[in-house]
């Protein structure tokens, strides 16, 4: 690579062509720096719907345990290619470390919000409480953000020709990249065992003492799904050629993840004798079929090579697993508690304003970076032998 | 031993001396507003209901294994050896496990303020490490709530309840829910009818997240032997592959 000098592209100073994207993203910061003002002038009460009885609402249900689970693909895909050394997977590597580690900040945003205390977001690092579920995630969080913005280092390097350092990161990368996997998979489980603690609160059809693994697996599937997602996006937003046949073994894996989890979902509810209560008319059921038809379509049609291989069909399979995801997470860190509460919970407007802000400034800060930063063109880094052998191997499709 | 408390509803009159006394100890406002108001609550540590003709009291339980103290990421929440289950603000952050953990959803939270803490009865550790009583055993004027080691309380409850077989339901309320709490419950109907759950987990609840927690140094060390594992070999594999000259 010739060093050139690093250019940064920030959208240009003119006043910017209205489009209605643009307008829709404007008038969603604008209501979340409302909402941002409501929350620090006149505190929780002032901008959530959040009660003694009901604790934890949107800023946890979905910007934390949404947001982690989003940005596991950072891990499954480091595990693929690093680890399991499947270097045909490198393509979408740089993007999901990309989208980890901007949705691990995000995440961080969002516990601002949420915390009483935001300015003791640091307490868990000095007063520890071992036997605490969410100092061991406050912990692992904290550390695999760390580890994530190492292995994202490597791009800020190439960009800027800054090879010593390069050197230095490549060097470490294999601990480092076994530590990120490790810390995943504890918190990505964690964030199911904190819900243990409420047996008598959680409905039946979601606690189960295998939470954390269940919440563990479907964080693989709603990884993978995530590439897909954005790899799909990212293709039409920068006019890139999509990586198909790659896409399409990705989805290929994801059909079996799914499986996996949906088989052990249903040998749960069948040990823990609870499939009576699928016969009740409670918003409980119809929020848990929901959940399993989200998961299912996509599991039955990823198994078929027809429908991996259209672009269009890949991508909607991605965007259900994601949607599947969302509702299962929202399901037991929120509806699911609502009866065992004894309350409702509609979120203030003012809560969805920050959830959309977050996620809003999520896409754009990943646009920018990707614009500007070698995160698409890792491909050139593997062998262009490589590259060959993966088109013309009917076996990687 | 440690300090518990003993409500019987059968003896309490409604007077709610236990609530004024309990806000005069915290230094909260208490008035007729507040005292119609029957719920627990950031500014009401405790709460007399009215179930029918029947009284009930609503207060922190001082669980012996609080869920409340093992969930707190930083600490702030502690059993005392002395009973009470007692609450530094200084450490809390505001992420409110507490609250969600609880099985008897006690623990309120001053929603309105910039700077809230976590509010709830600590079974007034101070006074009881001074000897003293609880404020609100000292204020009732019918000795329906009385203080004293929880060993000892039992055994008087157990005894109202054989001296009276007719007067109370069969039960003391607090032996074992929640694995046990330090305020024990009297009363002349089945439990639920005053108010208090029922459906409370007869086991400790910090054992239901301990469980999983404790396997965590097994899952790093056997996790970095199996990840550095498949590494090592995958690895020799791609480079015998390129030193071979085939593709892959």
């Amino acid at each position: 690579m010739t060093p050139q000098f690093p250019r940064l592209q920030f959208p240009k100073l003119q006043f910017p062509k209205l489009t209605v994207w643009r307008v829709i993203f404007a008038a969603i910061m604008l209501s979340g720096l409302y909402a941002t003002y409501l929350r620090v002038m006149y505190g929780l009460g002032g901008s959530t719907n959040l009660s003694d009885k009901f604790p934890w609402g949107l800023w946890i249900g979905f910007d934390v345990m949404c947001g982690v689970g989003l940005a596991a693909g950072g891990f499954t895909l480091v595990a693929m290619v690093h680890i399991f050394n499947i270097e045909a997977y490198k393509p979408v590597l740089r993007p999901a470390i990309l989208t980890a580690f901007l949705g691990y900040t995000l995440v961080t945003v969002g516990l601002l919000y949420d915390l009483g205390r935001p300015d003791r977001l640091w307490h868990p690092l000095v007063m520890w409480n071992p036997h605490s579920v969410m100092f061991e995630v406050a912990w692992c969080v904290t550390l695999y953000s760390t580890v994530l913005f190492l292995e994202f280092l490597p791009m800020v390097f190439e960009k800027f020709g800054l090879h010593k350092p390069l050197e230095w990161i490549h060097k470490i990368s294999v601990p480092l990249m076994i530590l990120g996997v490790l810390l995943s998979t504890l918190h990505q489980s964690s964030l199911g065992t904190l819900f243990l603690i409420v047996p008598q609160k959680l409905y039946a059809l979601w606690y189960t003492p295998i939470l954390p693994v269940l919440f563990w697996v479907s964080a693989i599937a709603v990884g993978l799904a995530m590439t897909i997602f954005e790899s799909w996006h990212s293709s039409r937003a920068f006019g890139r050629a999509l990586e198909l046949p790659l896409l399409a073994s990705i989805g290929r894996v994801l059909a079996v993840v799914l499986s996996v989890y949906l088989w052990i979902r249903f040998l749960d509810l069948s040990h823990r004798h609870v499939f009576g209560l699928l016969g009740l008319n409670r918003t409980e059921t119809w929020l848990f079929g929901l959940e399993i038809v989200l998961m299912a379509i996509p599991t039955v049609l990823l198994f078929q090579a027809r429908v991996r291989m259209r672009p269009t069909a890949l991508y909607a399979c991605a965007v259900m697993v994601v949607f599947a995801f969302i509702t299962n997470r929202l399901n037991v860190g929120i509806t699911g508690l609502e009866a065992g509460s004894g309350t409702h919970y509609i979120p203030k407007w003012s809560e969805v304003a920050v959830t959309l802000s977050i996620v809003a400034g999520g896409f754009a800060i990943f646009h920018f970076v990707a614009q500007n930063f070698p995160v698409f063109e890792a491909a050139h880094e593997a062998s262009h032998v490589e590259l060959e052998a993966q088109e013309e191997d009917p076996v990687a499709v | 031993m440690s300090r518990a408390m003993l409500y019987d509803s059968t003896l309490c009159i409604g007077c709610k001396s236990c609530e004024s006394g309990c806000a005069e100890r915290w230094g909260l406002p208490y008035n007729d507003k507040i005292a119609a108001e029957e719920t627990i609550s950031a500014h009401k540590l405790t709460a007399v209901e009215t179930h029918g003709e029947r009284y009930s009291r609503r207060l922190c339980m001082n669980c012996e294994q609080p869920a409340c103290a093992s969930v707190c990421p930083v600490g702030a929440l502690q059993k005392t050896a002395l009973g009470p289950v007692i609450y530094d603000a200084d450490k809390c952050m505001g992420c409110r496990y507490c609250m969600q953990a609880c099985p008897f959803q006690v623990p309120s939270y001053e929603w309105d303020k910039r700077l809230p803490k976590m509010r709830k009865c600590d079974m007034c550790y101070e006074r009881q490490s001074q000897g003293k009583q609880t404020a609100c055993a000292e204020a009732c004027p019918v000795g329906a709530t009385v203080c004293g080691e929880r060993d000892e309380l039992l055994v008087e409850a157990r005894k109202r309840i054989a001296e009276k077989p007719g007067g109370y339901y069969n039960k003391v309320y607090g032996v074992k829910e929640a694995g046990g709490t330090s305020v024990l419950y009297l009363s002349a109907v089945p439990f639920e009818q005053i108010g208090l759950r029922t459906n409370v987990p007869m086991e400790a609840l910090p054992e239901t997240t301990w469980r999983v927690l404790e396997l965590v140094p097994d899952i790093v060390s056997t996790g970095t032997v199996l990840l550095g594992g498949i590494w090592w070999i995958s690895n020799r594999r791609a480079e015998v592959a390129k030193k071979e000259g085939r593709r892959r």
